[in-house]
């Protein structure tokens, strides 16, 4: 009796509290779109859902610094006015869709950027997606996203685009024909990545001299290693994350190994050069984001940012900008404040020269553009020509 | 290629032996598995990178620091996570076990926070000499490693075997009360059993920094599963049990990847447990409980 009257009490609270933020936004709301038809300053609101508490709060944090930087750019120029509304989904699924319905149906945003996590996205695209609500993924990789539906956009390049622009750079340059496979069978992220590394091997045609695996943590390699140097590969394609490809790394050039690396995004990370020191020279990996770009607007961009939160920005924060001046674009182009307007002109985005570089979607809302494929040499990473 | 990895299997099964001692040795005296060496070997290694590459000091240093500290740490579990549990009315008998447990955690978190969560390399130029045979490459450090697990084991055999304060700890393992009947101070053995086998773990530490220039706050549970599963292979409490078992593990571990599949390699040992347990379940150097 007692745990239903509990209940009882909970969920009234619960629904005068929906009730009450209901109404706070439909009054926003009216504001928004009375402006938004008169075919001057297009003005929108734009939920974000980031990780900005808990163990991944780093990347919330570079997203949101990204994103406000964005916005007073956009807002500054006078043709689209954003209001970013921001939300904490703490990396939980269950969260990150209370926030992102509470987003759609009384915050009534017009788009939404985020989440963070492709698990995430998993469980926030399909709801977006059946409210008719545009949704631009900044940082989620996962195979299978913006298949979710017509409104799923992301501008984060998969793994599966990544790895293979890598591999055809390393194999074209040392003329590689034989190859040695690396990777941690115990995390899905390098998991999925090694899957990307065998099949372009197998359809570049080179010849897989072996597969060797190791686990997260572990610290010695030199049995794999020494296995693999007998077989006198041209390449090592190494699917690991960098706290355990640095090792790798250093073990294999101890052991004599000298031929280059090519690694997947877990692999790109200053780290390695922290742990590995000399012995990370030859690792190539393909990146979205290279902040010595030398083009006006990537430094423009790294410095404002460097003034602001005093430390250089990562991709997370690079994506995040350039997604906020995507919708400002479809914004613009639909000319009003539409959902359905804004998703249109967001699928004909094409050619936008971000901080990325030439980006475009392609019919599922997926990334089209080139990566940026980098190399180490004198422990410092540089383009990989 | 193959004595390469003859070598690559020693320098392993050296380490995992060193660590394996430390376990037996607690286990002998106490008859408790104690969870938290694997975190003392692990904190062993770190103060190895702060004191090399931090203050900049020599090897030996090093050594002596992660000696001191871990037998530090050694006093403080027992005298904190164990001694209070002894004697105690209704303490149950895994009562030791899992405060050891806890101990664990609160070492790796600890670690966590001191040392960052990333990966940490040692870097001491003594790690980086090696010698050219034929084609193969040796570096001092796995000879090292070698002849410092052969020695640690001559030694302990000798101590326990020879010695008076070795026999009052094989008299207090085999019965605390009549031991301490017969005039045998078994607080103080006992505090020291645990100290030498945590300071073993400190240099377990060192040596596998060294070895493979890789230190984080996860290795300890790792190296302490395999510590387990070595005495269960090479039987309880037996110094050459911990021995060989640490040498058959680490050269298994090795040719499975030579000559299997590497994603095989941990399965290696607890396959090779379950065997040893069917065919010998004492162990390959145990002696059978008869009760």
């Amino acid at each position: 009796m007692k745990g239903l009257f509990k209940k009882l009490v909970g969920f009234t609270a619960l629904s005068s509290l929906l009730v009450l933020s209901a109404c706070g936004g439909t009054g926003e709301q009216a504001g928004s779109d009375s402006e938004g038809g008169n075919g001057e300053v297009v003005k929108a609101d734009v939920g974000v859902v980031s990780f900005i508490t808990g163990s991944g709060a780093a990347y919330g944090e570079a997203i949101t610094g990204g994103l406000k930087l964005a916005q007073e750019e956009i807002n500054a120029k006078g043709e689209v006015e954003i209001n970013l509304i921001f939300e904490d989904s703490a990396g939980k699924q269950d969260q990150a869709l209370t926030a992102a319905q509470k987003l759609i149906n009384s915050d009534n945003v017009t788009a939404i950027i985020g989440p963070t996590l492709s698990t995430e996205m998993n469980v926030v695209g399909p709801e977006a997606d059946l409210s008719g609500v545009p949704i631009i993924g900044t940082s989620t990789t996962a195979e299978g996203i913006p298949q979710i539906g017509d409104y799923v956009f992301r501008n984060s390049i998969p793994e599966a685009l990544a790895i293979p622009a890598s591999m055809e750079k390393a194999v074209e340059k040392y003329d590689a024909k034989k190859v040695a496979l690396m990777y941690g069978n115990d995390d899905v992220f390098t998991k999925s990545g090694f899957d990307t590394m065998k099949k372009t091997a197998e359809e570049m045609g080179l010849e897989i001299l072996t597969i060797e695996t190791f686990q997260k943590g572990q610290s010695d390699y030199n049995a794999q290693l020494t296995k693999i140097k007998n077989y006198n590969p041209d390449l090592i394609l190494a699917s690991a994350l960098y706290n355990e490809g640095a090792v790798i790394m250093d073990q294999a050039r101890k052991m004599g190994i000298d031929v280059p690396f090519v690694g997947g995004n877990g692999f790109n990370s200053p780290e390695v050069i922290k742990i590995a020191g000399d012995s990370s020279n030859g690792l190539i990996v393909a990146t979205p984001w290279y902040g010595e770009k030398d083009d006006p607007k990537v430094q423009e961009f790294v410095k404002k940012f460097e003034d602001e939160h005093g430390k250089t920005p990562d991709q997370f924060a690079a994506q995040a900008y350039d997604a906020l001046y995507i919708l400002a674009n479809a914004l613009k182009n639909a000319g009003e404040a539409d959902r359905d307007k804004v998703r249109a002109a967001l699928a004909e985005t094409k050619d936008f020269e971000g901080i990325l570089g030439n980006f475009s979607f392609d019919e599922e809302g997926d990334v089209l553009m080139d990566p940026t494929v980098l190399v180490i040499e004198d422990g410092a990473f540089k383009v990989f020509e | 290629m193959l004595i390469e990895q003859l070598i690559n299997g020693l320098t392993l099964g050296s380490i995992y032996a060193i660590v394996a001692l430390g376990f037996t040795l607690v286990f002998g005296v106490l008859g408790i598995i104690n969870m938290a060496h694997g975190e003392i070997f692990m904190f062993g290694a770190f103060i190895g990178v702060m004191i090399t590459s931090t203050l900049n000091a020599p090897l030996w240093v090093a050594f002596a620091g992660a000696i001191i500290i871990t037998a530090i740490m050694g006093y403080m579990l027992e005298r904190f996570a164990l001694r209070p549990l002894r004697h105690k009315q209704g303490v149950s008998h895994l009562a030791p076990l899992i405060s050891t447990i806890g101990v664990s955690i609160l070492l790796e978190n600890l670690s966590h926070h001191l040392f960052g969560a990333g990966n940490h390399p040692f870097r001491a130029s003594f790690a980086e000499i090696s010698f050219q045979i034929g084609s193969i490459t040796v570096y001092l450090v796995q000879i090292v490693i070698f002849v410092i697990s052969i020695v640690l084991m001559i030694t302990l055999s000798f101590w326990l075997g020879k010695t008076k304060a070795g026999k009052a700890l094989r008299a207090t393992a085999e019965n605390l009360e009549t031991a301490s009947l017969l005039g045998v101070d078994t607080k103080r053995t006992i505090t020291m059993t645990v100290i030498i086998a945590s300071a073993m773990g400190g240099i377990a530490g060192i040596l596998v920094g060294m070895a493979f220039n890789s230190v984080t706050p996860q290795m300890g549970l790792s190296m302490g599963l395999k510590g387990l599963a070595i005495i269960i292979l090479g039987g309880m409490g037996s110094v050459r049990g911990a021995m060989a078992g640490g040498l058959i593990l680490g050269l298994a571990e090795t040719f499975i990847v030579v000559y299997g599949d590497s994603g095989y390699r941990d399965a290696i040992a607890f396959l090779a447990i379950i065997i040893i347990l069917l065919i010998r379940p004492q162990g390959l150097f145990g002696q059978k409980i008869s009760t």
